[in-house]
């Protein structure tokens, strides 16, 4: 039989063991809050062990989508995003949460859907194939599209498509998951449906999808990726090396490395930095400037 | 501390404004929960009452791992159960996957541990004597397992509001085998967990909120019930 002191003294230890681990490494930390695509298909787990490895800084890496991301960076739970929507990002550093907005990725979202292609949208332009599958979706029981619907930046871009196509979607082909990237496009696989993915989350899922590539590289489907350092983050400096090191020449070459199934998964920003949308206060210089 | 008050305020809102939409999700959350409980203990109530009154061997190791299944992970029951019901699956081409319907063939499977292993437990706590006065009294076999089965309706129903409870309240099953969709499959869980993931926090409270009061309401008409 073992006393109830005895428990209590137990706790009391357990306690203390807690309270020194914590204290003991709060301060090195780097928290980064990052979209989903970064994460899942695990170019961040790549950077943030070379990053771990030069600098002796622990990175902790919280992913969900662009929305959610910004709004711990409101609340100043993380020191550091990485998202993919020019439009919020810029909001959000006009709100004075944000120092800078720093592109340093990108790649393209795709249309995928099922291989027989039933609205015929293959080869055509985004919003045009957004209107085809609109129309073929009010015809045809067998015509769907799977939205995000999760405020995502993935999906903001796709609300942005379909105001560009002028159509406002709605009904019985238009279904909204409110998941994630992955989910999605599983979701999608299996009504056969089409959906708007980034080029990187469907390539590391493409060995487990029937879904292929339907709309491809073009403008209209450019896919930014944006570091913001957060201004009430405590630990700026931090921060600030992470975002430095993800522009260096040693980040930037991570980043063109990176691929699966012998493809690249994103493009380094560096040296294609404007004409991919960003400004000049947005890519300054020698970092970026160095890799072509 | 705002920002809960906020959500609580928001939340009696949504209830008083009827928004269309959050009065969907509850009843769909509703629905889905009380039809799963009632698939559950059709088969579990009678299937707990037959391992009670039978004595075969290997019984006490099933009843052990009835109980340890209590606390399988809803993610697990919602893995097992899409592998079930995906295209490639045996039950593929049934086409329940992400339909409400394939939410309660999970979250029956998910809350059958605890009826079973429950009932099984309620029926045991029910004295011998109760059960030797019948037989001495000249009841048959049928008429005992009625009489004990009779004393332990209060267990039993206990065991049925906390598979109500389990059912209303896990995300793992209603997000891998509904999938969330709006309008269809969301309920008030998965609907948590989206507005959380898109930073409305103070709606993601209000839904909580409203998921307590469908429990608090749903155990006090049950309380009142046994009462009587």
């Amino acid at each position: 039989m073992v006393s109830l002191s005895c428990y209590v003294q137990l706790l009391f230890v357990t306690f203390l063991i807690c309270l020194l681990s914590a204290g003991g490494t709060a301060d090195e930390r780097l928290r980064v809050a990052t979209t989903t695509s970064l994460y899942d298909t695990k170019l961040l787990d790549a950077l943030e062990s070379r990053f771990e490895e030069e600098y002796g800084v622990e990175v902790d890496i919280i992913s969900g989508g662009t929305g959610f991301a910004l709004e711990q960076g409101r609340r100043g739970d993380v020191d550091l995003l990485l998202v993919h929507d020019v439009e919020r990002e810029r909001e959000f550093i006009a709100g004075g949460y944000g120092l800078e907005r720093r592109c340093f990725a990108y790649n393209y979202f795709y249309i995928v859907g099922p291989a027989d292609d039933p609205a015929g949208i293959k080869g055509r332009n985004a919003s045009e194939a957004f209107r085809m599958i609109a129309d073929a979706g009010e015809r045809d029981p067998d015509v769907r599209f799977v939205s995000r619907g999760d405020s995502s930046g993935t999906d903001a871009r796709e609300k942005q498509l379909w105001k560009s196509a002028g159509i406002e979607p709605a009904g019985r082909w238009y279904l909204e998951s409110g998941q994630g990237m992955g989910a999605t496009l599983i979701m999608a696989d299996e009504k056969r449906a089409y959906t708007l993915t980034d080029m990187s989350t469907y390539m590391a899922f493409a060995g487990n999808l029937s879904l292929v590539p339907l709309v491809t590289e073009s403008e209209e489907l450019l896919n930014v990726y944006a570091a913001i350092p957060v201004s009430a983050s405590k630990h700026l400096d931090l921060a600030e090396r992470f975002l430095e090191f993800l522009l260096s020449q040693e980040g930037q070459e991570i980043i063109a490395n990176y691929g699966m199934y012998g493809r690249a998964l994103f493009y380094p920003a560096a040296g294609r930095c404007t004409e991919i949308g960003c400004n000049e206060a947005e890519c300054p210089g020698e970092m970026v400037s160095r890799v072509g | 501390m705002d920002e809960i008050t906020r959500g609580f305020i928001r939340a009696i809102e949504l209830i008083l404004e009827l928004n269309p939409e959050v009065i969907e999700v509850t009843l769909r959350s509703f629905l889905i929960a009380l039809s799963s409980v009632t698939i559950a203990s059709l088969i579990n109530v009678p299937l707990g009452s037959l391992i009670y009154f039978h004595h075969f061997p290997g019984r006490s190791g099933l009843i052990n791992l009835i109980q340890t299944l209590y606390s399988i992970p809803t993610v697990t029951v919602g893995l097992f159960v899409f592998l079930l019901i995906s295209r490639e699956g045996p039950l593929g081409s049934c086409g329940l996957l992400y339909t409400p319907y394939g939410m309660i063939i999970g979250q029956s499977v998910l809350i059958t541990p605890v009826i079973l292993g429950l009932t099984i437990s309620a029926l045991s706590n029910v004295s011998d004597d109760l059960r030797d006065t019948a037989i001495s009294l000249g009841a048959d076999r049928f008429q005992t397992i009625r009489t004990v089965i009779a004393e332990a309706r209060g267990p039993v129903l206990a065991a049925l509001l906390l598979g109500f409870g389990r059912a209303l309240s896990e995300v793992g099953v209603a997000m891998m085998i509904g999938g969330n969709i709006r309008g269809y499959t969301r309920v008030l869980t998965t609907a948590i967990a989206l507005e959380t993931s898109m930073g409305n926090l103070e709606m993601s409270i209000a839904l909580g909120l409203i998921l307590i009061s469908i429990a608090l309401v749903v155990n006090t008409v049950v309380g009142r019930l046994q009462e009587w």
